[in-house]
């Protein structure tokens, strides 16, 4: 699957978010890319799942890709719940 | 985990500022001291996020203000400010809670060092008692303290 961590530069809180899913997805063993973007590229990018802030989620929601947004971008909790609930709406 | 190290003269506790965009200039002033950003570059935190909204929240109470590196970074560096006064973004579209309390300013050059000094600031917001604890400090001296 293909994780898509947003934010709007595509190089701060997308690239923590990033390295989250990436321990996140590593520790569980799930077949997963993730690839950080800021929110001008978000839309173009394919993505099965993407993952970012509040503000952000409201705007990307109703699109191809289910959208999850993180409070706490350093939360491995937080992530692997959100990636849980992808896997398990889309078994 | 490592632990992050940051220099005294990069960490700041403020009573209040008079808005969000205050404490960002706020927070950026040891970098702006040291010459480590220019102007531009502050101004270029505050921009961006009255264009894209406050996306600078990072965790509940964190705030993580930074611009690109060519809107004005000279050297790579970082700062946090505690404020005990609660700074409100304006209202997210999401309706949830746009608001922090520490403000962590970041200036990025490449991207090997940003990521070191990102991974070191995920570990600090991954902690949520040291969080907890930077927010209930009551002088600059008991912040100090923490980051010895």
């Amino acid at each position: 699957m293909k994780i898509l961590a947003v934010c709007g530069m595509g190089f701060g809180s997308s690239l923590m978010l990033k390295m989250t899913a990436d321990r996140v997805i590593q520790k569980k063993g799930i077949n997963a890319e993730v690839e950080a973007t800021d929110i001008g590229t978000a839309e173009s990018v394919q993505a099965d799942l993407i993952l970012t802030n509040n503000e952000f989620a409201s705007q990307l929601e109703g699109g191809k890709s289910a959208v999850k947004a993180i409070m706490n971008m350093a939360s491995e909790e937080e992530v692997g719940k959100a990636i849980d609930e992808f896997l398990e709406n889309n078994k | 985990m490592e632990e992050m190290k940051v220099d005294k003269r990069y960490i700041q506790w403020e009573k209040r500022a008079d808005n969000w965009m205050d404490a960002i200039r706020i927070s950026a002033q040891p970098l702006l001291q040291e010459q480590k950003i220019t102007t531009n570059y502050v101004e270029a935190m505050i921009t961006n996020i009255q264009e894209l909204g406050p996306y600078i929240l990072i965790a509940p109470n964190v705030a993580l203000p930074h611009a690109r590196p060519e809107q004005g970074v000279n050297e790579i560096g970082l700062s946090v400010t505690v404020f005990q006064e609660m700074v409100f973004f304006d209202k997210a579209e999401a309706e949830k809670p746009s608001e922090a309390k520490i403000f962590i300013c970041l200036a990025a050059k490449d991207s090997e060092s940003h990521l070191n000094l990102l991974k070191e600031i995920s570990s600090l917001i991954e902690n949520e008692e040291m969080i907890t604890r930077m927010m209930n400090t009551n002088s600059e001296e008991e912040l100090h303290e923490i980051f010895e």
